[in-house]
């Protein structure tokens, strides 16, 4: 080695900290081995399932781990295990988020035809034939409610992060603390309060109601993004803009509004998705129904949530399965709304750079 | 020249008075920010108000009561006490915790120190969506799938450790335990755990890491002696965000566990709920009367949450001065 080195002049760049394949291979394989081994293992004894194998894989990795190292230090021995466990407690939690998307998927797939998008249950048991019936109250009530939930929040939550970043009043703390606090509400003290509010006072469950419980939800997520967003707007731009003889309100308005507009819209996306899977507030806000409305004031209004939620109730195998369905339709609402806010805000950063 | 600058310069007068619509503005947005504080008070003044009947029939025994009896009107027999449902808050959401913050905070050091660069920023990705997936989607998935699986646990918890006072049971009865629930409520919270540890790790200054591989320390002693200290209150703070919202579940502990309205200790053993499941459960069919306990119940449930969730941000927010300085 140190003949070879000596005779090339050219100094190759080294890596000496990245590991060779040949290390990382032994990794994997070693791995493969265990879970093969603690499956074996498991397929032999009264243990079982993937709790057993875990039981008995996580040991014997760690053993594993201790054997490859035997001949280093015990830092590097110590700092082996370490990786293990830290690894498989990533696996451990991989695991259930896996299941839970495969099984939303697997068991909603059955539910899925054209009319489950445009047919309502106003004249479909909930356990009957899957190819009748559908959920575009459902779908339609959710979209409805959180336009309206929207329309409420996301003015207020941004005008909250204006507040903190723009006017930088004597109030700012407070604010903050404010969202804080407001963001550890849980769902149902949200809908009780409308509850006890509005409900009451209209004597009727409506869409509205559900909205506003929702906005109460969504205000934190809103005022804490676009907070964030706000920050990253350059001092040097709001200096600019007031050199050149501008008010505050068109700073605002015209300057750092509008370079941050993505950003906002993300918030807005990110506030959407923490609400539209709120279930409890809305039971007691908005009901169910099982007819297509459009009109959030009149009377009980049917949702994603609350549909899923009420066809389980029903508890008969093809209602469970119209849950399932419902399920995956909101998971994909969700998951698309995510993709949509991520788009958003790396399109951002781009042209940032 | 000097006379030149005379000529030209004349005083002028420098305005500090802002403009009209700078004036408009200051309101608008104030009133706007503080729109959140009215919420919040009033969130709290209408179920204080609604229940404050109940506060006063029942004095502390609301509190420490572990009935609730009578669907009828006022003085009808009605007894209301929520100790079981406070106490089943605070078992499950702690066997969460206890479950998911060493799962959560090996996940979040996996993401940030030993995954590849790519897969980090998909695996960012996937917990924010983790986090955003709807509790009853987690309370079906708990229900269908985690509940067969988790009663073979504790059967066999029960059977080989049952001599150890925590996972003894009176009878072999484990369907809807609170150790079911719990863990159904830490897969919940651990993508909000997992996220707030990632974020407090990030910030650890690099130089520090840097140098602490320099000096021949693996990535383990990297981990164990910088990021570790300098992100245990972040950790703890993330702990606590996610305590505060085990303990305001609803849907996924309604369908999980059997809502029982009595004080279990016992972990393995059926029966448990907490507050919000309990209003859940109630709430259709109660009367006027039994609508003002469930807001009194309410009432204290956003009282607790809101001291859990102070401290919490109060503890986050130290570490994240921590890095500015």
């Amino acid at each position: 080695m140190i003949a070879s080195s000596t005779d090339s002049l050219a100094v190759r760049p080294q890596r000496p900290w990245r590991r060779s394949i040949g290390a990382r291979l032994t990794q994997v394989v070693s791995a493969a081995l265990v879970v093969a081994v603690a499956s074996l293992v498991v397929l032999v004894t009264p243990l079982a399932g993937i709790a057993g194998i875990a039981l008995v894989g996580i040991p014997v990795q760690i053993v594993v781990s201790l054997a490859r190292t035997s001949r280093s230090t015990a830092a590097a021995r110590r700092s082996e295990v370490a990786s293990s466990l830290i690894s498989i407690a990533f696996l451990l939690l991989m695991i259930p988020w896996l299941s839970i998307v495969y099984t939303v998927v697997s068991r909603g797939v059955d539910a899925l035809y054209w009319g489950f998008f445009s047919n309502d249950m106003r004249i479909t048991a909930p356990d009957a034939e899957l190819n009748t019936g559908g959920i575009s109250h459902a779908i339609v009530g959710t979209l409805m409610m959180i336009l309206v939930a929207t329309v409420v929040s996301v003015p207020l939550g941004i005008l909250s992060g204006v507040y903190i970043t723009e006017i930088r009043g004597r109030a700012k703390n407070l604010v903050r603390f404010i969202v804080q606090a407001m963001s550890g509400v849980p769902s149902i003290v949200a809908g009780l309060f409308i509850y006890s509010t509005l409900v009451i006072y209209n004597k009727s469950y409506s869409g509205f109601a559900g909205a506003l419980a929702l906005a109460v939800l969504m205000i934190p997520t809103v005022a804490r993004t676009s907070e964030e967003v706000l920050k990253l707007v350059p001092e040097d731009l709001r200096f600019a803009a007031y050199a050149l003889g501008s008010s505050q309100a068109s700073n605002v308005f015209r300057v750092v509004l509008p370079t941050v507009r993505s950003g906002l819209v993300t918030s807005a996306i990110l506030g959407v998705a923490r609400v539209a899977g709120e279930t409890a507030p809305l039971l007691m806000t908005a009901q169910y129904f099982v007819a297509f409305k459009a009109n959030p004031f009149d009377g009980p209004m049917a949702s994603l949530p609350a549909v899923t939620f009420s066809f389980f109730q029903n508890g008969a195998d093809n209602a469970v399965s119209r849950a399932w369905g419902a399920s995956l339709v909101l998971l994909g609402m969700i998951a698309i709304l995510f993709v949509l806010a991520r788009l958003l805000s790396s399109g951002r950063r781009r042209r940032a750079r | 020249m000097i006379v030149l600058v005379q000529t030209f310069v004349e005083p002028r007068d420098v305005t500090v008075k802002k403009p009209l619509v700078d004036r408009v503005l200051h309101s608008v947005v104030t009133s706007g920010a503080l729109t959140s504080l009215v919420i919040l008070g009033a969130i709290a003044g209408f179920l204080l108000y609604r229940g404050l009947q109940i506060f006063g029939d029942m004095g502390f025994g609301f509190i420490t009561g572990s009935r609730w009896e009578g669907t009828g009107a006022e003085g009808e027999f009605t007894q209301y006490g929520i100790a079981p449902m406070l106490v089943g808050s605070l078992v499950l959401s702690l066997i969460a915790v206890v479950v998911a913050l060493p799962l959560s905070v090996g996940t979040a050091l996996f993401v940030e120190f030993y995954a590849p660069a790519a897969l980090r920023r998909v695996l960012i990705s996937v917990l924010d969506l983790a986090a955003a997936v709807p509790s009853v989607i987690y309370g079906l998935w708990g229900l269908f799938v985690l509940r067969p699986l988790a009663l073979g646990w504790s059967r066999a918890l029960n059977d080989y450790l049952g001599w150890f006072p925590l996972f003894s049971v009176d009878a072999t009865f484990f369907d809807g335990s609170p150790f079911i629930g719990g863990l159904v409520l830490a897969v919940m919270i651990s993508p909000i755990i997992t996220a707030v540890s990632r974020e407090v790790f990030s910030q650890t200054p690099r130089d520090l890491v840097d140098g602490a591989r320099a000096l021949g320390g693996e990535r383990w002693a990297a981990i164990r002696h910088i990021v570790l200290p300098f992100g245990r209150s972040g950790v703890i703070g993330g702990a606590m965000l996610g305590l505060g919202r085990a303990l305001g579940e609803t849907v996924a502990i309604y369908l999980v566990v059997s809502i029982v309205f009595q004080i279990n200790f016992q972990i393995l053993f059926t029966g448990s709920g907490n507050i919000a499941s309990m209003i859940a459960l109630k709430f259709g069919e109660a009367s006027a009367y039994e609508v003002k306990a469930l807001l009194a119940s309410g009432f204290v449930l956003f009282v607790v949450t809101l001291v859990v969730n102070l401290i919490a941000t109060r503890i986050v927010n130290r570490t994240a001065r921590k890095a500015v300085s």
